[in-house]
């Protein structure tokens, strides 16, 4: 496949087949490999597209300043495109995210300010939200609220999955920014009768949530509930032990949020196995493991790990 | 239907400290009831007005009962409930 620049290459993955961890032959499971996509994460379909969609509408002009909360992948996809088409790009990163993130980001460019570890992303949204009020001049894509996040899932992720799998039946997704799951599964609902919309939430360690009062809650702006048809909680240990069993049945090197997704989509694929149905489920590998070789999520011990992620942001 | 009941830190005074605790029930509502026989207060820490409050996430081997029999999800032998305070990402939709 030929293209005028990186840029292009955005999307278009491939879907491939889990035999060896699919219960069986009616009950399938199916990997669409997000990670290769130019910076290797399936946020650069959202990040290109939120600044396309900037430029389209005058908001964002050559030389500005983007700014935006990202625990990572999000800020990794914008310093391309920021070194890429001119801009400065700060990313507002909790500071509790494995090391490789700050050493990509840095890479290309990025300026990074660090929030505080307790409250996680939220944190992070806080901090950008203030540092924006102060900088009116910079450009704050808000990937948590900017349509074009859902959209690029829309018209990307969701139909490329359909073309490619017509007798989906489920689609299962991590809940972040939420624009995975809302783009791609509205684009499912108005397609297939009756697919499913999972949610696979990361649940972190009390040190991430512990310091936060109940009623700060936050909800992602793009969020909307009636997408979902059910939703599960993650905590690492089972995160860790699926990304390492896709890793070792089918040989799919991925980072670590990607194996709470599958343990989502393994609990969706029991169902169908107990209920007696068909099913074909397509998940989303969101990046590859090479950003958490440092977390030793892939040898040694689980208790290890387990211990080493408890107050990470690891997805 | 015995099962293991994940508690968090900010329940823990009514287990004693114990972060999993075992009960029984037919549906998660024979379960909360149960071990409030053993654990009390800690059910109306759980329920209100015959739901589950608005900040606590229950979760039947890691899946949201909100979506799927609420207080009335049925419980099988060896099934894992976890209960978490609904804070941040862990609260979408059920504002």
């Amino acid at each position: 496949m030929r293209y005028d620049c990186l840029l292009d290459s955005v999307g278009r993955t491939p879907l491939v087949g889990l035999p060896r961890l699919s219960p069986s032959p009616q009950v399938r499971l199916w990997a669409k490999l997000e990670d290769r996509n130019p910076t290797g994460s399936i946020k650069d379909r959202a990040a290109l597209a939120m600044v396309q969609a900037a430029e389209d509408d005058g908001s964002l002009c050559p030389g500005d300043t983007i700014l935006e909360p990202t625990s990572g992948n999000t800020g990794i996809s914008l310093a391309m495109a920021a070194r890429l088409k001119g801009y400065d790009l700060v990313c507002v990163m909790p500071e509790n995210t494995s090391p490789e993130r700050s050493q990509l980001l840095r890479m290309w460019g990025a300026r990074i300010v660090y929030s505080a570890a307790a409250g996680g992303s939220n944190e992070a949204v806080r901090v950008a939200k203030e540092m924006a009020a102060d900088h009116p001049d910079w450009v704050l894509l808000y990937q948590y609220g900017n349509p074009a996040n859902a959209e690029a899932h829309y018209r990307g992720t969701g139909p490329e999955i359909l073309a490619d799998l017509p007798t989906i039946t489920h689609f299962v997704a991590g809940l972040g920014t939420t624009g995975t799951l809302m783009g791609a599964g509205r684009f499912l609902r108005e397609h297939v009768p009756g697919v499913q919309v999972v949610a696979a939430e990361p649940r972190y360690g009390e040190l991430v949530y512990g310091l936060r009062n109940i009623d700060e809650g936050f909800v992602p702006e793009l969020y909307d509930a009636s997408v979902l048809t059910t939703r599960f909680s993650v905590g690492p240990r089972d995160a860790v032990r699926r990304t390492r069993e896709l890793l070792h049945t089918e040989g799919i090197f991925a980072g670590i949020s990607t194996g709470a997704i599958l343990h989502a989509a393994l609990g969706v694929a029991g169902k169908a196995v107990r209920a007696g149905e068909r099913a074909d489920i397509a998940f989303v590998v969101c990046d590859g493991g090479w950003k958490y070789l440092s977390t030793g999520a892939y040898d040694g011990a689980l208790d290890e790990v387990e211990s080493t992620l408890e107050g990470q942001l690891w997805a | 239907m015995a099962v293991e009941v994940r508690i968090p830190t900010i329940l823990r005074p009514y287990t004693g400290g114990e972060k999993s605790v075992d009960g029984t029930g037919g549906t998660l509502d024979d379960l909360f009831c149960d071990l409030d026989s053993r654990h009390p207060g800690l059910r109306e820490r759980l329920v209100e007005g015959g739901q589950l409050r608005r900040f606590v996430n229950v979760y039947l081997n890691d899946e949201d009962v909100r979506f799927l029999g609420g207080l009335q999800t049925a419980l099988s032998e060896g099934d894992d409930v976890t209960i978490l305070p609904a804070v941040a990402g862990g609260a979408p939709g059920h504002r």
